[in-house]
């Protein structure tokens, strides 16, 4: 396939589609699937042939619409007689009102009032789409409906018009950050690798994301895999790489299959392979599934993992840039930071860079979770004020409570309390505060929640997490967790609190990767913001949420605390 | 080969290429506690004993993996390195069950020796005590996973020297643990040559011959400087 080739391709699609009248999309994402959109689209699907109307509406999956508290969501865009196209968007689209959408809306034209969004909503109007533009959109099964979207248009610029420098050079411009959790320079990274010498080149995607209640990732490659395949595919031109790697997590099953099929059609369009659209590019592109550990996100641990090898990072210096995969020189980045290259590559660097804030460039994907009223996900601009994006764009906090914190950055972030509920969402912001942009996870509290208790919940999952490879975060997390566990039971003392400050900060010092880096920032963070909170654990014996109460007689709490880890069943006896 | 000057706690002094700061420290006589490393064995900078300050570096990297590059500054020992040291090694004694009065290492244990050179006089933690297992199922050979520091010597020095790689690790967090084959009893393992290497490599008395008293554990390495040696005068290429 050639550049005529892609267009003569779109155009059909495009055609195609202005031959109908009603385009049916049914979220097929994870979420509005577990909500039985499966047997919301075979509903639709029936009704519209049950009626008679397969040539003038297309029923299709697509791509996460947002709005995952509320699904199965059902889009439909409707050619109005004057050429414009009218959206609807319906919640909640069982069976029954499947059938009654195709009756009255389809056929009647006259859309329901009943499970109706308004797109007018702010938050629809608050988000800016560059990463989740197709999702909601396109077919993400189906690489026309993607092309007819503009998929590979950017990789067809890249690789005809502009030189490799030229590519790096327009992400540097475009100021994009990693947003796997670091946030480090992606035009930096690329021009390392550039100019690393090895015989071969490696890009990989990094598709592990494990933190707790995040799906930012996951989403992406279940709504547009095309996107982040093309992203790698302008990666790979611009350093010089022949082959790209997605680890992904065998946990997401959904967003496996759907890049499978992507690349099998990629491949069949030769968008991805060798003499990629007819010029002298190969760059071939391979799935490797990680078997669902958190430290394998971490990228020494991830090289580790796609070379065989057990999961386990390893001290950087030397940087995967300059000695990755089998030693070659290799790029990896996070799922997003890919999906925004080929935005950035068409609408060139410049502007890319007017989105933002001046250290943050363009938007950012969160998972809205925990006590909120609207969870699902959403993309805002880099600066976007913590305060839009809980109350105008999630809709605040159910049942009347007030906001206590959100979370981010997972379990090596940190909290974000009330005061600072005005603060722009940017890297530098979070990190000013204590907390840390992360992947994209947001968890919001509301007073209910004890602070205590969420940093004791981050301190299980990193000490069941760590691989144990180094002594700080391997015995240095279970100290910490029962330490943790002491405060929950209210049976802590004033010297286990200093105990637990002064472990923080070994395990920041002294952990081989960010994993035990990391691991002490929710309580750190949450002793800088809620001190009040751990004092009346201790000094009163008392949880101000009503949280923590003492363990239950009998059960030894602190013997039981004290041995934690490893399960006495999990000893093979040998 | 280049060679490279830098700075080792302010006194200047010259590298090859290769060298790494531990190198440097055992080369000028500078004392640096280390546990996962061992002279003959690949690297893997997991203890996080020998952390060393890199001046105009925000973190601190393990000597035993750092090479060494023109114009560094090293500091091998400050006040938060030693505190960090001491933090570490109390860690480790209160891990799993070390009691030293019947272990066949006493006295001529590393983990023993380290936390005297560091200043371990007690240990502030909780001992955790968790249930661990015995393996005395070998002909020759116990391991007693209480005593286990995972410092992985067994698992390399059975990889990269004898090359039956039967030991590796499972698990995860405090639950990581040295297994033999596929986490089968070690007496009945297929790839297990019963050299003995990393009974003679284990820094501690997790891995000993049957039959021992307790403090009678002897660890006999010249096969190690056999291999150093033979490495650098170049009879066998790496
Ligand atoms: C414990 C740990 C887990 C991580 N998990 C992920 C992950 O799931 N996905 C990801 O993209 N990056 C993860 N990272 C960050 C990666 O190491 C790496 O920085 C990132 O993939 C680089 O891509 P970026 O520059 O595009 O952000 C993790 C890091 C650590 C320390
Ligand atoms: S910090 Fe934790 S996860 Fe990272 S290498 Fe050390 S033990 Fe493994
Ligand atoms: S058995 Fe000995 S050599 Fe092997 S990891 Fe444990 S302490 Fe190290
Ligand atoms: S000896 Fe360097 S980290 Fe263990």
């Amino acid at each position: 396939m050639n550049a005529e080739g892609l267009q003569e391709l779109a155009e059909r699609e495009g055609a195609r589609r202005g031959a109908l009248r009603h385009r049916v999309s049914v979220c097929s994402a994870a979420g509005c699937l577990s909500l039985g959109a499966g047997r919301t689209r075979e509903a639709l699907t029936r009704a519209v042939a049950d009626a008679g109307l397969g040539g003038e509406v297309e029923v299709h999956g697509t791509g996460c619409l947002g709005l995952c508290h509320a699904g199965p969501l059902v889009q439909v865009a409707s050619r109005q007689p004057d050429g414009q196209v009218d959206r609807c968007l319906y919640e909640r689209v069982d069976a029954a009102r499947a059938a009654r959408l195709v009756r009255q809306h389809l056929q009647g034209g006259a859309p329901l009032a009943e499970g109706r969004v308004p797109l007018d909503d702010p938050f629809f109007a608050r988000q800016h789409k560059v990463v989740l533009q197709g999702s909601g959109d396109s077919d993400p099964e189906r690489i026309e409906s993607c092309l007819a979207a503009g998929a590979y248009q950017a990789l067809l610029h890249a690789l005809t018009r502009l030189r490799p420098a030229d590519v790096v050079a327009e992400i540097t411009a475009s100021g994009l950050r990693g947003r796997g959790g670091g946030g480090y320079p992606a035009g930096l990274k690329w021009s390392t690798v550039q100019k690393a010498a090895g015989p071969r080149k490696v890009v990989i995607c990094n598709a592990d994301e494990g933190d707790p209640g995040a799906f930012m990732d996951r989403s992406v490659l279940e709504g547009d895999p095309h996107r982040v395949l093309e992203g790698m595919a302008i990666a790979g031109y611009a350093v010089g790489a022949d082959q790209g790697y997605v680890y992904v997590r065998g946990e997401h099953p959904l967003a496996l299959t759907r890049l499978r099929t992507a690349l099998e059609q990629a491949e069949r369009l030769q968008l991805l392979g060798h003499r990629i659209l007819g010029t002298g590019f190969d760059f071939r592109v391979d799935l490797r599934i990680g078997a669902g550990a958190y430290v394998c996100g971490e990228e020494t641990a991830l090289l580790a993992s796609v070379e065989g090898r057990r999961g386990t990072p390893r001290p950087r210096p030397p940087y995967p840039a300059v000695s990755g995969l089998w030693g070659l020189p290799t790029l990896i980045n996070n799922v997003e930071t890919l999906a925004n290259v080929p935005t950035v590559i068409r609408d060139g660097g410049r502007r890319f860079a007017e989105l933002g804030t001046a250290g943050s460039r363009g938007t950012k994907v969160f998972a809205l979770a925990g006590q909120i009223a609207r969870t699902g996900l959403i993309e805002v601009p880099m600066g976007t004020p913590l305060r839009e994006i809980v109350f105008d764009i999630g809709g605040g906090i159910p049942g009347g409570k007030a906001f206590k914190a959100a979370q981010t950055g997972g379990p090596s972030g940190g909290c974000i309390p009330a005061q600072h509920l005005d603060l722009p969402v940017d890297y530098e912001s979070l990190i000013q505060v204590g907390s840390f942009m992360g992947s994209g996870g947001l968890i919001v509290m509301d007073e209910s929640a004890c602070m205590v208790d969420l940093a004791a919940f981050y301190m299980e999952f990193c000490r069941d997490e760590s691989c144990g490879q180094c002594v700080p975060c391997r015995a240095g997390t279970a100290q910490m967790h029962a330490l943790l566990q002491k405060l929950t039971h209210l049976e802590a003392t004033e010297a286990d609190l200093a105990q637990l400050e002064e472990l923080a900060g070994l395990l920041q010092a002294t952990s081989l990767c960010g994993l035990g880096q990391g691991a002490p920032n929710p309580v750190i963070s949450t002793l800088r913001h809620f001190r009040g909170e751990y004092l009346a654990h201790v000094r009163e014996r008392r949880c101000p949420a009503g949280v923590c109460r003492p363990a239950a007689p009998g059960a030894e709490p602190s013997a039981a605390a004290a041995r934690g880890g490893a399960a006495p069943g999990a000893e093979a006896a040998s | 080969m280049t060679v490279r000057t830098l700075t080792l706690d302010g006194e200047p002094v010259s590298a090859r290429e290769d060298e790494t700061i531990l190198d440097l420290c055992r080369e000028h006589g500078v004392p640096l506690p280390t546990l996962c490393h061992l002279e003959g064995l690949s690297a893997v900078g997991a203890c996080r004993l020998c952390l060393v300050e890199v001046k105009g570096s925000p973190r601190l990297q393990p000597a035993c993996t750092l090479r060494a590059e023109e114009g560094m500054e090293i500091t091998t020992s400050s006040d938060r390195l030693r505190r960090y040291r001491r933090q570490l090694v109390e860690l480790l004694l209160a891990e799993r069950s070390h009691v030293c009065a019947v272990c066949v290492a006493n006295g001529r244990c590393e983990l023993q020796e380290v936390a005297a050179a560091v200043g371990v006089d007690h240990v502030r933690y909780p001992y955790r005590h968790p249930v661990t297992a015995l393996d005395a199922s070998h002909p020759r050979f116990v391991l007693d996973q209480g005593r286990c520091i995972l410092c992985t010597r067994c698992v390399r020095v059975c990889d990269e020297i004898e090359g039956a790689h039967t030991w590796d690790v499972a698990g995860r967090g405090a639950g990581a643990r040295v297994v033999s084959d596929l986490a089968s009893p070690w007496g009945r393992s297929d790839s297990c040559t019963a050299c003995g290497k990393c009974v003679q490599v284990c820094p501690t008395g997790a891995l000993f011959e049957q039959l021992q008293p307790a403090g009678g554990g002897v660890k006999r390495r010249e096969f190690l400087t056999f291999r150093t040696r033979a490495r650098e005068q170049g009879p066998w290429g790496r």
